[in-house]
């Protein structure tokens, strides 16, 4: 039975939502707080403050939504978030440094990133999708429909281009697929053609890569179908092939901030310049950080997009390894109950969502730590509950309140 | 309907756990490295990345003339230079700024170019800002956020162009140089001397510039001293004097031939410092102390009549006449004749020796002359058998060691040695044939392969003007005014010397060819030279003197030359002796007059009659 409140704040997961989203709050003011005057980052703390009320109710109405109206909605919903991620190309507009992107929609006045929306909606379907199986995948052409319903979508944010966000559908795919108990293996043989993708920009690598998949594939025979092992090794030589057009393809600034990935120094001006300071910012900050609010580096300016992209780098020097470590650890503990509260669901559509969103979240928070201390390039991906944005705040307490609603759907 | 039973679900959610954990584990562990272990690099970067040094300039020592009147000198100025950002963004405001300073497209172009490739430092727009330009930009702070502007020293020459090939200018230090270290610690935007004496006391003037840490923000704002660090102040250059006479300088200046090229030299007999030493046509050295605008560079490189160029020390002419001197010097040293001695072949205007005939100047000929009579009438004859007594061979020995074929080694880099042949690989090297006895007789009369710079003129004069020694001409002045120990000596009597300046003397007395230059109050000493310039143009003019109080020895030495002034007794005689006129009159204490000569006397109308008592 339940009441308004009582059971959801007992609920672990919102808790720690709540603890992450204020403490995100407490940062968003701590990156106002500058040595320069700007009027782009100062006060920005109170609008995320409202955001966050707006978003708290809305898990308190989410919530309470009977786990069969989403899978009713799954597909309308998915349906409605491709449509309008395609409008987006075409009358999208872009925002800040990500001014070349289009990722924004503005109706009536009121700017939003449709690709929030639709990573979930994604999810809701493909959760939608593989609920009905009565049994896991075990070929290949199983996860075939799967990947087509998360490629769609993927494909056109990637168009926009927003590769940040494009990779977390990828985390969705894999994570559902995952705990809808599809065979380790079968998931490699899956990831394998992006895998080849990469390492085709070394040829040596990767003919000794394609020939360790084609030893796999032939221990692996008995489980596919032959026209299967053909594909998986055709998809990767494919993928091996459009390696070089595709990365010709990339425009200036992407490319950039892969080989500055590599070597930060080759463009100490422009794109290295991000991922140089944010690595000093982190490091100078040491086991304790400079205190709240004194980090000199984001006083001074030398942070960017120290509210959105790079809060954690603010983080990082303020309240040093400590403060990283508790941020690190509050997610995982939100991770670790939403992989039990999957565990308990008495629905597969409940636990396969759940994982649909733990794999956007995950995604998220491993690429946007990782690239302010430069072991993942630098994506433009902001960080769950933490980073300014009123739009992917709702969006991320909408998905917890759905994710709340069906694992406690006891019908 | 369940896709996984409970058992199934359990071991997958284990795995979901480890591979969250691991996940996570990655970034802990990747940040423990870098807060934790590496924490110390990266906090120095971080101080680094918001420390700015700033260099103070330190000022130039001030160079001052031997009575302390200033030649160089500091006036405050601007420098304004942006802050380094993406490329664009300098260009931009680059360009925003010419509404309030001046720069032209040229140097927009040059600018441009190097915000866009150069490394990431302050870009220098103008180390001369005008004052109302610097205060045009820091009203409008908030539209040009990352400019820099710093006051810096700016060197001036009050005289102008007098003196500029000597006490030179300076310049912005370049790339290059900075990169090979030729100066101690020099930085981009380093000023450093360029020529003249300038660039010889460069390490003295320049002073240890002071340096500032201040914090900044992204921007490149300053926003306040850097705590903990202490400043380092500046140290001025040390300033220095010199020998030189600057008003005898504007006197040299004021009565040099208008539009005519030369150089005139004047030399302190007891210390051979330099009085003056003067080059026409001059530049203004002021151009050089801000950004040097590229079209006025190019006018001056480019002007054939070379301003830049320091005839004094670096014009290498025929000496003519005058060097008779040297040739009477060497022979008096190696004994080959006495004063009185007469040659044995009396002039009837020409000689013969070997198949050719020389040619005196004077067609009807000296007649039999003493040394002191073949310098007063400059009679190539006596001076052709002089060089047949002396030899080829001693005659190119005692010449090298005087130091005609070497720099006289003055204190300014400019100096040229001149062209004198040390030996007959000299002919052997440049025509492949060994010198005939022959070339003796040209060079004895200043003619043949021989060109001598002004000044190494003048120190050879000071040589006779003494003991027969000479010092090193120096443009610096020792504290104690000490006299510079001796370079080189002839080997000459002091009875002899006085034969070769009575020779000299003669030509201001009457019958002298330079009789119409003779002082009231001082005795001039002179050789007059017309020295042909190839080609058709008119003879370059010379004259050599020295002067002091009569019957007293000579304390100044004057060598004036005219580029194609043509008559050494009509051009560079007045000037020499309108020259040591000036000086020594103020040294002593007799007022100065502009009507110095006996000529001027007599254009003027004045008296005399102090031209034939002076007779004796």
């Amino acid at each position: 039975m339940r009441t308004l409140f009582g059971p959801l704040w007992q609920q672990p997961l919102v808790t720690t939502m709540v603890a992450l989203s204020v403490l995100g709050v407490g940062m968003i003011y701590s990156a106002g707080v500058l040595e320069v005057s700007s009027s782009v980052t100062q006060g920005l703390w109170m609008r995320q403050a409202v955001f966050l009320g707006v978003s708290i109710v809305g898990l308190l109405i989410v919530s309470r939504i009977p786990l069969r109206w989403f899978q009713w909605a799954a597909l309308p919903a998915y349906v409605l978030g491709v449509g309008v991620l395609g409008v987006t190309l075409f009358a999208g507009t872009g925002v800040g440094t990500a001014e070349g992107i289009s990722s924004f929609l503005s109706v009536g006045g009121f700017r939003f990133q449709p690709a929030e929306a639709a990573k979930i909606t994604t999810a809701l379907a493909l959760a939608a999708l593989l609920a009905k199986r009565e049994e896991p995948p075990t070929y290949l052409r199983d996860i075939l429909t799967p990947a087509a319903l998360v490629g769609l979508p993927l494909v056109l944010v990637l168009l926009q281009p927003d590769l940040g966000t494009a990779l977390a559908f990828v985390g969705i795919f894999f994570a559902v697929i995952f705990w809808a108990g599809t065979p380790w293996p079968l998931i490699l043989f899956a990831a394998s053609p992006g895998l080849g993708l990469i390492l085709a920009f070394s040829l040596r690598v990767w003919a000794i890569y394609i020939v360790l998949l084609a030893v796999g594939l032939y221990l692996y025979r008995f489980r596919l179908y032959l026209v299967e092992s053909v594909s998986v090794v055709l998809t990767n030589v494919a993928a091996g092939a459009i390696a070089q057009p595709l990365w010709n393809s990339l425009a200036g600034y992407q490319r950039n901030r892969l080989l500055v990935f590599l070597d930060p120094e080759l463009d100490p001006r422009n794109a290295g310049w991000q991922l140089i300071q944010s690595k000093v910012a982190v490091g100078s900050g040491g086991l304790f950080g400079k205190g709240f609010t004194m980090g000199t580096q984001k006083r001074l300016a030398f942070l960017p997009e120290q509210h959105t992209d790079f809060i954690f780098s603010v983080v990082g020097e303020e309240f040093g390894f400590v403060g990283t470590s508790v941020f690190l650890i509050l997610f995982g503990y939100l991770f670790f109950r939403m992989i039990g509260m999957a565990e308990t669901a008495g629905h597969s559509f409940a636990g396969l969502f759940i994982f649909g969103i733990l794999g956007i979240w995950l995604t998220h928070v491993f690429i946007n730590v990782g690239m302010t201390v430069g072991v993942v390039p630098v994506t433009g991906i902001p960080l769950p509950f933490i980073s300014y944005g009123g739009s992917f705040l709702l969006m991320s307490w909408l998905a917890a309140g759905a994710v709340v609603a069906v694992a406690t759907d006891e019908s | 309907m369940t896709l996984l039973s409970p058992p199934r679900a359990r071991s997958l959610a284990v795995r979901a756990r480890v591979g969250v954990f691991a996940l996570l584990g990655v970034l802990v562990a990747v940040l423990f490295r870098a807060q934790v272990l590496r924490s110390s690099d990266w906090l120095l970067r971080s101080q680094s990345n918001r420390l700015k040094t700033l260099t103070v300039p330190a000022p130039r020592g001030v160079i001052r003339d031997r009575v302390g009147r200033v030649l160089a000198d500091n006036v405050p100025g601007y420098s304004v230079s942006i802050v380094p950002d993406r490329p664009d963004s300098m260009i931009s405001t680059l360009r925003r700024m010419r509404e309030h300073l001046e720069i032209d497209d040229a140097r927009l172009e040059e600018l441009s170019a190097r915000a866009r490739s150069g490394p990431p430092r302050p870009l220098l727009v103008s180390v001369d800002a005008p004052f109302d330009a610097v205060a045009a930009l820091e009203e409008r702070r908030s539209i040009f956020p990352r400019l820099l502007i710093e006051s810096r020293p700016k060197r001036r020459y009050p005289a102008g162009e007098v003196g500029a090939h000597t006490i030179g200018y300076v310049g912005e230090i370049n790339e290059a140089e900075v990169e090979a270290r030729e100066h101690e610690g020099a930085e981009p935007g380093w000023i450093v001397g360029r020529s003249g004496v300038e660039a010889q006391y460069e390490a003295t003037l320049q002073g240890k510039p002071g340096t500032r840490y201040v914090e900044v923000n992204a921007e490149g704002r300053i926003v306040g001293p850097f705590a903990g660090v202490r400043s380092v102040t500046e140290e001025p250059g040390t300033d220095i004097r010199l020998s030189l006479d600057l008003t005898l300088m504007e006197w040299i200046h004021h009565i040099f031939p208008d539009g005519m090229n030369g150089s005139v030299v004047a030399l302190d007999v007891e210390t051979g410092g330099v009085l003056a030493l003067y080059s026409a046509p001059a530049f203004d050295p002021n151009v050089f102390a801000g950004v040097v605008d590229p079209a006025e560079w190019n006018r001056l490189v480019r002007d054939p009549e070379s301003p830049l160029y320091h005839r004094a020390v670096m014009g290498k002419y025929p000496p003519g006449s005058p060097w008779k001197l040297a040739t009477a010097a060497i022979a008096l040293e190696l004994g080959v004749v006495t004063p009185t001695e007469r040659m044995p072949v009396s002039c009837r205007g020409s000689y013969d020796f070997g198949n050719r005939t020389y040619r005196c100047w004077k067609e009807e000929g000296h007649g039999s002359l003493t040394l002191a009579a073949a310098i007063q009438h400059s009679c190539n004859v006596y001076f052709y058998q002089l060089g047949v007594q002396i030899g080829l061979k001693r005659l190119l020995e005692v010449g090298t060691r005087m130091g005609f074929g070497a720099r006289c080694g003055i204190d300014l880099p400019q100096e040229t040695g001149g062209n004198f042949p040390e030996g007959f690989g000299y002919w052997e090297r440049r025509y492949g044939y060994e010198p005939r006895e022959g070339e003796a007789l040209n060079l004895a009369i200043g003619q043949g392969p021989n060109d001598q710079t002004p000044l190494k003129m003048a120190q050879f004069l000071v040589a006779i003007a003494r003991d027969g020694s000479a010092p090193a001409p120096l443009l610096y002045l020792t504290p104690n005014g000490a006299a510079n120990g001796a370079d080189w000596g002839l080997d000459i009597s002091r009875e002899h010397l006085e034969h070769i300046r009575e020779g000299m003397r003669r030509v201001t007395r009457q019958g002298g060819t330079a009789y119409r230059s003779s002082l009231e109050h001082f005795d001039l000493l002179g050789k007059t030279g017309t020295a042909q310039s190839g080609g058709d143009r008119p003879n370059h003019a010379w004259f050599t003197g020295m002067a002091g109080p009569y019957g007293a020895a000579p304390e100044i030495v004057v060598v004036a030359l005219v580029e194609f002034g043509g008559s050494g007794s009509e051009v560079a005689a007045p000037l020499v002796a309108k020259t040591a006129d000036f000086y020594l009159r103020g040294v002593h204490g007799i007022p100065r007059d502009t009507i110095q000569t006996l000529g001027e006397h007599e254009i003027a109308g004045r008296g005399t009659a102090w031209a034939r008592r002076a007779e004796r």
